[in-house]
């Protein structure tokens, strides 16, 4: 069974009944609902590059430059590409641990607690699994960080369903839990006694390590990322189960009314979430790190909730959301090393972008020629 | 804005050669200097770790024929191989230094093993045999400083009781520990340290609250090793508490308060690492040193620092720098009273047991796990 009402990408081709048919459609009817979703933040990102623009040029660089500088440090090469690419990758990942939730109506911003514990977890099992062939290691790598990262964000859930937490507080104090798990096993028990001044648990195994998308320098958790932004848009606008989720996300009574089983669907979304981030971490250490140490607190779930909101929950605009921020963060090292503009000026940019698209939300609906003729 | 390498014309042809392996020989063919890159943990201005090897990039901008590339607050993940390859392939970059602990392995090793024509130095002295010759690791013997330094706390301190803030209880941290506090006892036989782990290298809120909870319990003179030693020294100072300081001369923060510190001396190194570099010599892949080779140094003595402090401290640092005075010679006995160095024997500065430290001298309160 379809179930896709109200979808924001698929609702206007989903709503063009019998009678529009008979009718040469306007653009409006045809393209308007899209369209205003991609015009928008687009227009949003336009104002918060000409404000950045401003506040620039304010500190006596040219503008023009620094537009200059960012197109070629994000996308201007094929290095800048790859750069990009890398850096999106974990974002997509810890974006669907906010995105997700947020169908439910529930604001998680735990996604770097269950990246810490899915990397902790897939380290783990990596270690008692040295014997095996690389290939089930990674496998089971991939599942323990699942689940690990999963049970975090249930957890959260949990809280919240049976005992009346406020999930955005209990999953954000997670994360220092998960910070503070980490440092103790990372400095304790599973500390590598050779790891003298940089305390981390025992390398993986070079052989057990993930390597390159062919031909590019960007690791397989970009790919991981599209496929789960995918798998999650069709959870959520594709299949009965998202179509549940909606309704306890639009009304909780009303879905409770209508039978639906509203604690079950809090745990599962959670988890899967959770799984998303937990996969993150894995990644992070299979392909990146090679073994579990505090610099996997990179705060790539923090970037994940600015991503998630930004492309407004939806799986899909998650993936050109996180490559535009990936692109911001690849281009902010040229802007200091060309412009000499502090780092913090990179973070200023994404403050713009995140007031400016929170701000347009109010323009929705307000363009006639987005709309349909009656 | 700096188009002396490439101009924006060129850029803009040169886009679709500017792949990896293509970008190397392009742009050094270029490039009239040499360009050298400097990557940052945190910021360059942080009166700390940053900001003391941002002065060593300093000094190599005045360098003819060097041009100094530098980004700051590139975190410990692949973000930073994507800087040194942007350095690489964007500035035409052929010495970089990746100077935090954290982007030696795997990171640098992996940008080292891929541009096998550039060069790679890192700060913490972690290269060893099986690493690409052509990444290097250099690191200063700080500790004799901080044993200076500590001379200096142990002769000013009026309570007898010396406090230490710390980020975590590895082997380099607790060598800076041991040595300030065998230096205080020089002067004060009975002095104590009291220290308090904050858990990371930069954590403000908890560096201020050590700070503060070491000045009520009696502490008068603090120093520290984290990342930027500004919270703690201001903090210090405005409770009335004397401090030495670490990393930079932070003397401008509290000048009525500051005794001396354990400074890095990067403006030494770096242009010594370039002018080799440029004149074609090997730089060792594996460099140490102290005072002596001048890796280190003490920041100045404060106004209110005794003239008998001054004496002992110069007299010690005399010994250091001429190779004769041995700061961790036994019998030394650890606080839980178990002998650590036996009578008799001298680790030098370059004794690898030193780079094992995992105690904390008699007269240290405070445990390493």
């Amino acid at each position: 069974m379809k179930a896709d009402v109200g979808a924001p990408l698929g609702a206007p081709f989903a709503k063009s009944g019998v009678g529009t048919l008979l009718r040469l459609p306007s653009f409006g009817q045809k393209f308007g609902g899209v369209a205003e979703y991609i015009v928008i933040p687009a227009l949003a990102l336009l104002a918060s590059l000409v404000l950045f623009g401003i506040f620039v040029a304010l500190f006596g660089k040219n503008p023009l430059d620094l537009y200059f500088y960012m197109y070629q440090g994000a996308f201007g090469t094929w290095f800048s590409w790859q750069n990009t690419l890398t850096r999106a990758a974990p974002l997509i990942l810890t974006a669907l641990c906010t995105a997700l939730p947020a169908q439910l109506g529930m604001v998680i911003i735990g996604g770097e607690g269950a990246l810490l514990i899915g990397a902790l977890a897939a380290t783990s099992a990596a270690l008692a699994l040295q014997a095996a062939p690389p290939l089930v290691v990674d496998v089971a790598m991939a599942c323990a960080g699942m689940i690990g990262g999963g049970l975090w964000i249930m957890l959260a859930g949990a809280l919240r369903q049976y005992r009346g937490v406020n999930e955005t507080i209990s999953s954000l104090l997670l994360v220092y839990i998960a910070l503070a798990i980490l440092n103790f096993l990372v400095e304790g028990p599973m500390r590598d006694p050779s790891s003298l001044n940089k305390p981390s648990t025992p390398e993986i195994g070079a052989v057990n390590m993930i390597g390159n998308i062919p031909g590019m320098d960007v690791h397989w958790g970009f790919v991981l990322g599209i496929i789960a932004a995918l798998l999650s848009y069709i959870l959520i606008y594709h299949t009965v189960f998202g179509f549940a989720a909606r309704v306890a996300g639009g009304n909780i009574r009303a879905a409770k009314v209508v039978g639906l089983s509203v604690g079950k669907l809090i745990l599962i979304i959670c988890f899967l979430a959770g799984a998303a981030a937990g996969l993150a971490g894995m990644m992070e250490v299979a392909a990146v790190q090679g073994r579990t140490n505090a610099n996997l607190a990179a705060g790539y779930g923090f970037a994940g909730i600015l991503v998630a909101f930004l492309a407004r929950q939806n799986p899909l605009a998650i993936i050109p959301v996180a490559i535009l921020l990936g692109g911001i963060g690849a281009s902010g090292g040229l802007l200091q090393r060309r412009l000499g503009l502090p780092d913090a000026s990179v973070l200023v940019l994404q403050g713009m972008i995140f007031v400016m698209v929170l701000a347009s939300d109010t323009l929705y609906g307000r363009f006639g020629i987005f709309r349909k003729a009656s | 804005m700096n188009l002396d390498n490439i101009s924006r014309r060129r850029l803009l042809q040169g886009t679709a050669v500017l792949g990896l392996g293509t970008a190397l020989p392009l742009n050094r063919a270029l490039a009239k200097d040499t360009t050298i890159g400097f990557i940052y943990v945190g910021s360059r201005d942080d009166y700390g770790y940053n900001q003391a090897h941002a002065a060593g990039a300093a000094a190599l901008k005045k360098m003819p024929g060097i041009k100094v590339v530098e980004e700051e607050k590139v975190p410990e993940t692949d973000a930073v191989e994507k800087t040194m390859e942007s350095m690489i392939s964007l500035d035409g970059a052929t010495l970089l230094f990746p100077t935090s602990f954290g982007y030696y392995n795997p990171h640098m090793l992996k940008m080292a093993a891929k541009y096998p024509k550039l060069r790679f130095e890192h700060c913490g002295g972690l290269w060893s045999e099986k690493d690409p010759k052509n990444a290097g690791s250099y690191f200063g013997y700080i500790d004799e400083s901080q044993h200076v330094a500590g001379i200096v706390a142990g002769y000013m301190s009026k309570s007898g009781k010396l406090g230490f803030v710390a980020a975590k209880p590895i082997p380099q941290v607790l060598r800076n520990i041991n040595a300030w506090t065998l230096g205080a006892k020089l002067a004060n036989p009975k002095i104590t340290t009291q220290v308090i782990f904050t858990g990371d290298w930069s954590m403000p809120v908890k560096e201020a609250e050590a700070t503060n909870s070491l000045i009520d319990q009696g502490v008068d003179v603090v120093t520290c090793h984290v990342d930027g030693p500004k919270t703690v020294v201001e903090n210090a100072a405005r409770r009335g508490a004397m401090v030495t300081g670490y990393h930079v001369n932070q003397s401008v923060l509290a000048p009525q308060a500051y005794l001396t510190g354990a400074e890095w001396n990067w403006e030494v190194l770096y242009p010594r690492f370039a002018k080799m570099f440029v004149a074609g010599e090997t730089i060792p892949n594996f460099y140490r040193g102290g005072l002596k080779e001048e890796i280190v140094k003490v920041s100045p003595y404060g106004s209110m620092v005794s003239a008998e402090a001054k004496t002992k401290a110069d007299e010690v640092k005399a010994g250091l720098t001429a190779g004769t005075y041995v700061i961790f010679k036994g019998p030394i006995a650890d606080n839980k009273g178990k002998t650590v160095i036996a009578a008799g024997v001298s680790q030098g500065q370059t004794d690898p047991e030193l780079e094992k430290m995992g105690y904390l001298v008699d007269g240290v309160i405070g445990a390493t796990s």
